[in-house]
């Protein structure tokens, strides 16, 4: 049985309403943080999407032959690093699809919030989990054979970053287009998720693939993002594999937020 | 710049009128609406499902701009000046204000910087708002955890919180039990007596009955009917029931009737029934009684019923509200 009271105080009306105009970089910030804070309250949460990262770790890692150059290790993590990212980012859209359906995020749409703004605050929280994350498995691998490049592991968070921003932008434009039907967003989510992994060499390096399985690894951004991780987790800087992944995060961020913006311009 | 604050005007809205397409069929959802509303006034959107009420409110809060015809909210136009719209209003949906993994304290930080309140500020509002909502022991738990009672009090405080010049709730009671209904109605009518102008939707008769000083009774996308619920049920009248002991007595009962009442009265027999609809019937009724009595047909049986808002929807519409709020449900989808 729940008690119910009515309260005694009144809400005092003023004649002018107590608000301010506000600017796109305080409005990110205000979306920002409300986004975080959850997380911040409760970072056991950011764990759930390493359940796959770490279970590879775990169970294929040490199937992974020796190479000439270092432990299996030094070559697996800075991949699954990238695939942590990639769970992650790509499956925080679903937040937004459950704002969607409780009616919080029609709430914000009526706040003064910009419309831009309530993208690129999001998007731009996905750093959090990401270093956080990137922390966690770090820590997890390095009493193994895997020796930390402390330089080469922060450049690389940076990198990681500008994709997990891209990655969570064009989840969120996805979760904003699907509305109230969470099956969509599940469907499309998982349908590009592993085309994506599978042919980024994260588990398997693909020098031996066909053609045509190369032409797909080719194109693919998260490529060029897992070799720059690579080098540089190795403590290597070899300019043109880091700019190439430096490129390739950089237009799935600019390209995942041209897109969601416009996206959520248009929600209602 | 208008200085608005000096109008009584709060919304006004010309031949406003929003279409939605759905599978290449046109819908009007509203069609050419002119209102008026004026500050301090609490109205009530009344009308079935798929009616253009809400769609209605979605563009009176901008969230949905409008396919023609233009509304100002609070001297701001909806499309040019949404941003300070936005500021002037608040706005409770049908669903809830807080995400159910935030903090209702959190959330309602979140709803002051987004209308730029400083912190110091905010503060002193959020504990004014929990104390006024009675909502300090939950305000730190994550909103999944509050009862749905509990989480309506956060939305509306959530709302609130601009000091806004008009407050909008769609279907503020949809899903809450009569118990948090009735506490909800209390608050509502709280808010109006502070001076808070109150335009809410709702497919309730007995809400907008027990609320609004106004109805504004929406079907198909426009007005059909726009006065107080007291005036809209007076104009339509009282139903006299009579009751007699034979078919002959019945009919001369109802011709004697139809010369003893005068103004729009509507007479009907059905057997050994005469109904009878008539303004004040109830004051008219005993000696309608007496005078029938008097004439050698004595009625035998009497009822007088008061008009509900049904009817009234029912008289305007030869539908009544109940009928058609599961039949046009599908326009309401488009709309959302």
């Amino acid at each position: 049985m729940t008690t119910l009271t009515i309260p005694a105080t009144q809400v005092r009306r003023t004649t002018r309403p107590l608000s301010r105009p506000t600017g796109f970089l305080t409005d990110t910030w205000t979306v920002l943080v409300r986004e975080l804070t959850p997380k911040l309250r409760q970072p056991a949460s950011m764990l759930f999407a390493m359940v796959q990262p770490l279970v590879f770790l775990g169970l294929f890692a040490p199937l992974l032959p020796a190479v000439e150059s270092g432990s299996a290790l030094q070559w697996f993590v800075p991949g699954i690093v990238v695939m942590t990212a990639l769970m992650g980012a790509s499956m925080t859209g679903a937040d937004l699809t459950a704002e969607i359906r409780s009616g919080s995020h029609e709430r914000l749409l009526v706040s003064p919030l910009s419309r831009p703004s309530l993208l690129v605050g999001r998007a731009l929280k996905e750093v959090v989990p990401v270093l956080f994350q990137t922390a966690v498995i770090l820590a997890v691998v390095t009493p193994f054979s895997f020796d930390l490049h402390l330089g080469g592991v922060l450049v690389g968070a940076v990198i990681v970053s500008l994709f997990a921003i891209g990655l969570g932008a064009l989840s969120f434009a996805l979760a904003t287009a699907a509305k109230e039907q969470d099956w969509v967003f599940w469907t499309v989510q998982q349908m590009l998720i592993f085309p994506l992994l599978l042919l980024s060499g994260v588990l398997l390096p693909l020098d031996g693939a066909p053609g045509w399985l190369r032409f797909l690894s080719d194109i693919n951004p998260m490529t060029y993002v897992v070799e720059a991780e690579r080098a540089l987790f190795a403590g290597e800087f070899p300019a043109d594999v880091v700019i190439s992944g430096f490129v390739a995060a950089t237009a799935v961020a600019v390209l995942g937020v041209l897109v969601g913006v416009r996206t959520m311009e248009r929600s209602s | 710049m208008t200085n608005h604050t000096n109008q009584r005007s709060v919304i006004r809205t010309q031949a406003l009128t929003r279409h939605f397409t759905r599978s290449k069929k046109t819908v009007e959802a509203v069609r050419g609406l002119d209102l008026e509303i004026n500050r301090g006034e609490l109205v009530a959107f009344l009308g079935p499902n798929g009616a253009g009420k809400s769609t209605t409110l979605r563009m009176l809060t901008t969230l949905i701009p409008p396919t023609s015809g233009t509304a100002e909210v609070a001297g701001h136009d909806v499309v040019r000046a949404r941003s300070a719209v936005r500021r002037s209003i608040g706005y409770v949906g049908q669903g809830n204000a807080a995400a159910y993994v935030q903090r209702g304290r959190d959330e309602l930080m979140s709803q002051a910087r987004a209308h730029g309140i400083p912190r110091a500020a905010a503060k002193a509002r959020i504990e004014e708002l929990l104390a006024a909502f009675d909502l300090q022991e939950y305000a730190d738990r994550p909103v999944q955890t509050l009862s749905g009672g509990q989480r309506r009090r956060l939305d509306i405080a959530i709302g609130l919180f601009n000091h806004p010049e008009v407050l909008f709730l769609d279907e503020p009671s949809t899903g809450l039990d009569p118990q948090n209904r009735a506490n909800l109605q209390e608050q509502i009518r709280r808010l109006h007596e502070d001076g808070t102008t109150i335009v809410l939707t709702t497919h309730y008769l007995e809400e907008a009955d027990a609320l609004a000083g106004r109805v504004i009774v929406i079907d198909h996308g426009v007005v059909i009917a726009d006065d107080t619920a007291s005036r809209l049920k007076e104009r339509l009248g009282d139903l006299v029931l009579l009751g007699f002991g034979t078919e002959s007595d019945a009919a001369t009962a109802a011709s004697r009737a139809e010369s003893a009442l005068s103004g729009s009265t509507l007479i009907e027999r059905a057997g050994t029934q005469v109904s009878i609809r008539t303004p004040r019937g109830a004051d008219s009724a005993p000696a309608l009684a007496i005078d029938l009595a008097a004439h050698g047909t004595p009625a035998i049986r009497m009822e007088v019923h008061a008009p509900t808002l049904d009817d009234v929807f029912l008289d305007l519409t030869g539908r009544s509200l109940r009928e058609s709020a599961d039949s046009t449900t599908q326009t309401e989808g488009a709309a959302a």
